[in-house]
C-alpha cells in the first residue's frame, strides 16, 4: 500500500500535520490550565500565563487537600467508585451464567423482560420517588445497587459466556461440579479481559457519575467529587473564604482561578494517570460493544 | 448386567416425556428448577432487581395521571387523567422547550457526526504506527472525563479572564460573554461536544476501515489514482454501511438530549434556548416538588425517544441486511 511520488507525500505533510493540529487542541486546554494552577496568582490575574508556568508553585494544591470538604468527597468517589464496580461485576456474573446456559427454562423470558429495560424507563421521577419509598435517599446504595441491573453489562458477559466451549462445562459437571464452581472456577477465569473491560468502564463511570448523585444525595459529607466540582467551578462557592476576603482583589482572583484549576486536576488525576496502561481494555469496550449493537 | 441400568433410565425418562405432555408448564417448570437449583439461585436476584429497579418505576408511571401527593401515594392519589399533558402543552413554554430539545440533538448531530468520519479517515492513512497510536491514545482521552470537568474547563477558557476572550482583545474585539449570552450556547455545546467525542466515535469506523480488502487498494494504485482519490473512491464508499447504520441510531437519539452537560452549562439567563425537556423535568419535579407533572413531561419524552428508536433500529436492521446480502 505504499506509493511514493511527490502527489503521495504532499499528502502524507497535510495528513501528518492536520492530524497533529488536532491531537494538540484536545491535549492544549488540559496543558494551559494545568500551567494556571501551578502558577502564582498575580501572574494568572495578569494574564502572564501562556505556554509555561509562572511563579512556579504548589500552593494551589496544598489548599486543595487541606480543604475538608474535598477530602470527604475524594473518599466518597473512591468508595463509590470501588463498591459501585463491585456490584456491577458481581450482578453481571450472576445474571449472565444462567442465562447464558442452555439449561434454564425460563431464559427466554428473562431475557426479554431485561431487554425491554433498555429502551423505556419509567423516567425518573417515578424512580426517585421509589428510592424514596425504599428509604434509599442520600445513602451510599442508591448510587451502587441499581446501577448494577443494567441490562447492557449483562448482555456483554453473556455473550462472551455463551462463546466459551461448552464441553468444558460438561466436562467438569461430570467430575461433579456444581453450577457455582463452573462460574467461578472456570468461567470467571476464562472471561478476564471482558470482565476488565467491563469492570473499567463501571469504575470510569461511577467515578465520572453526576446525575444520580444530583439527584439522589442531599448532604455534604455524602457528595463525591463531582457534585463538589460544580460547587467549586460553576456556582464557585467552596473556596472563596475568609483567608482571601482580605487579600488583594488581583492576589485573590488569580488565587480562585489557580485553586479551581488545580481542583479539576486533582479529580481527573486517577484517570489521567490510569489511562495511558488501561487504554487497550478502553478500545477493546467500544469494539465489543459494537459487535452486538 | 447390561440391561437392569438401562432399562429403568428409558422407563423414567418415558414418564418425564409424558408428565411434560400432560402435566403441563408449570409441573416442567417446577423439574427444572429442582435439576438446576444453583442456576435459579444465581438468576434470582438479577431477576429481582430489574423488576424492582425497572418494572416499579414503570407502574409508577400511573402519577403521571394522578394528582399525585406524598401522604396519600400512588394508591389514593386523585386520578386527573390527560390534565398535566394538556396543561403542559397549553403552557407557551412547552413548545420553546420542545424546539431547544430538537434544535440542540439537530445541531449535535448535523455538526458533531462526521468529523470522527474524517479522523479515521485520515488516521487510516497515517502510515507511521507509533504516530498513528498517539494520535489514537489523545483523541480517546476526553471521553473519559467527567462531563462537569469540561464544562469547567470550557467556563475557564471563555471566562472574561479566560483565554478566549484575552485573545479577542489581542485581535481588537470585546469581551463576549459566552454563558450568559444566549447566542452562544448551542455553539459551545455542540464545539465541546464533538472536543470530547470526535475521538472514541472514530473507533467504529477505524475497525470498518481495516475491513476493506487491500487489494481494491492495490488495483487503484496500479491504476494510478492518487491518495486522496483512494481515500475518497475506495475508503468511504468501504465503510458507507457503517455509516448509515450510526447515523441513523445517532438521529434516534435527537430525543434524548442528555441532562447533565445542558443543566450544568445553563443558567436562568440563558433559559430560553438552554432550556430543555430533560432540564425541565427535573426542574419541576426534584426541585419544585410537581411529580406528576413532571413525570408526565417525562412520560411523553420518553415515548418519542422509544419511538424514533423502534423506526431508527428497524431501519438500521434493514440496511444491515441489505449490505450484508
Amino acid at each position: 500500500m505504499k506509493s511514493y511520488g511527490f502527489g503521495s507525500r504532499s499528502f502524507d505533510v497535510f495528513n501528518y500535520i492536520a492530524l497533529t493540529l488536532l491531537g494538540l487542541a484536545i491535549l492544549f486546554p488540559f496543558y494551559y490550565l494545568l500551567n494556571l494552577s501551578v502558577s502564582g496568582p498575580i501572574a494568572v490575574s495578569n494574564h502572564e500565563v501562556y505556554l509555561w508556568p509562572v511563579d512556579f508553585n504548589v500552593e494551589s494544591y496544598k489548599r486543595v487537600f487541606a480543604e475538608p470538604l474535598i477530602l470527604s468527597a475524594y473518599w466518597n468517589s473512591i468508595r463509590y467508585t470501588v463498591v459501585g464496580t463491585f456490584f456491577v461485576m458481581v450482578v453481571g456474573c450472576l445474571t449472565a451464567y444462567p442465562l447464558s446456559t442452555k439449561r434454564l427454562l425460563l431464559q427466554r423470558p428473562i431475557v426479554i423482560m431485561m431487554t425491554f429495560t433498555m429502551f423505556f424507563s419509567g423516567g425518573l421521577i417515578p424512580s426517585f420517588l421509589l428510592m424514596k419509598g425504599l428509604g434509599l435517599l442520600n445513602t451510599i446504595w442508591v448510587l451502587v445497587v441499581p446501577g448494577a441491573f443494567t441490562f447492557w453489562n449483562i448482555l456483554l458477559l453473556r455473550t462472551n459466556f455463551q462463546s466459551l466451549p461448552e464441553e468444558l462445562f460438561e466436562a467438569a459437571r461430570i467430575d461433579g461440579a456444581n453450577d457455582w464452581h463452573v462460574l467461578l472456577r472456570i468461567v470467571v477465569p476464562l472471561s478476564k479481559p471482558i470482565l476488565a473491560t467491563i469492570a473499567l468502564f463501571a469504575a470510569v463511570g461511577q467515578w465520572n457519575a453526576f446525575f444520580g448523585p444530583l439527584i439522589f444525595l442531599n448532604s455534604d459529607d455524602m457528595y463525591p467529587l463531582t457534585i463538589l466540582l460544580r460547587r467549586v467551578l460553576i456556582t464557585q462557592e467552596v473556596f472563596d473564604d475568609a483567608a482571601l476576603a482580605t487579600a488583594d482583589p488581583r492576589y485573590r482572583l488569580g488565587a480562585n482561578i489557580s485553586i479551581q484549576m488545580a481542583t479539576i486536576f486533582v479529580t481527573v488525576g486517577p484517570i489521567l494517570l490510569l489511562y495511558p496502561f488501561l487504554q487497550r481494555y478502553f478500545v477493546k469496550g467500544a469494539l465489543v460493544g459494537s459487535v452486538k449493537g | 448386567m447390561n440391561r437392569l441400568p438401562t432399562l429403568p433410565a428409558s422407563a423414567h425418562r418415558e414418564r418425564i416425556d409424558k408428565d411434560a405432555a400432560s402435566g403441563g408448564a408449570i409441573r416442567r417448570l417446577i423439574d427444572n428448577i429442582r435439576h438446576n437449583p444453583h442456576l435459579y439461585l444465581m438468576v434470582l436476584p438479577g431477576v429481582l432487581g430489574f423488576l424492582l429497579f425497572h418494572y416499579v418505576p414503570m407502574y409508577g408511571i400511573v402519577i403521571a395521571f394522578q394528582d399525585y401527593d406524598l401522604i396519600s401515594g400512588f394508591w389514593h392519589s386523585d386520578w386527573v387523567g390527560m390534565e398535566h399533558l394538556v396543561s403542559f402543552f397549553n403552557d407557551p413554554t412547552a413548545w420553546r422547550i420542545i424546539r431547544n430539545t430538537l434544535l440542540l440533538g439537530f445541531y449535535s448531530l448535523l455538526f458533531g457526526f462526521w468529523p470522527p468520519i474524517v479522523l479515521a479517515l485520515l488516521l487510516n492513512e497515517a502510515s507511521r504506527a507509533w504516530f498513528k497510536k498517539i494520535v489514537q491514545s489523545v483523541s480517546y482521552l476526553p471521553h473519559f472525563i467527567a462531563v462537569v470537568i469540561v464544562v469547567g474547563m470550557l467556563m475557564q477558557l471563555t471566562s472574561e479572564n479566560g483565554l478566549i476572550n484575552l485573545l479577542l482583545n489581542k485581535l481588537g474585539f470585546d469581551n463576549v460573554h459566552f454563558f450568559t449570552d444566549p447566542s452562544y450556547f448551542r455553539t459551545m455545546y455542540v464545539i465541546s461536544d464533538v472536543w470530547q467525542s470526535i475521538g472514541w466515535n472514530s473507533i467504529l469506523f477505524l475497525a470498518a476501515l481495516t475491513g476493506i480488502d487491500p487489494e481494491l487498494y492495490e488495483a487503484s494504485y496500479m491504476d494510478g489514482a492518487s491518495r486522496f482519490r483512494r481515500m475518497l473512491h475506495i475508503s468511504l464508499p468501504g465503510i458507507m454501511p457503517t455509516i448509515s447504520i450510526v447515523l441513523i441510531l445517532s438521529a434516534s437519539h435527537i430525543v434524548s438530549v442528555g441532562f447533565e452537560k445542558v443543566y450544568l452549562m445553563q443558567n436562568p439567563a440563558i433559559y430560553e434556548v438552554a432550556d430543555i425537556l430533560a432540564t425541565y423535568v427535573y426542574r419541576r419535579g426534584i426541585v419544585g416538588g410537581d411529580f406528576s407533572f413532571a413525570a408526565a413531561v417525562g412520560l411523553m419524552n420518553n415515548i418519542a425517544a422509544l419511538l424514533i428508536l423502534w423506526v431508527a433500529n428497524r431501519t438500521a436492521s434493514r440496511l444491515r441486511q441489505e449490505s450484508f446480502w
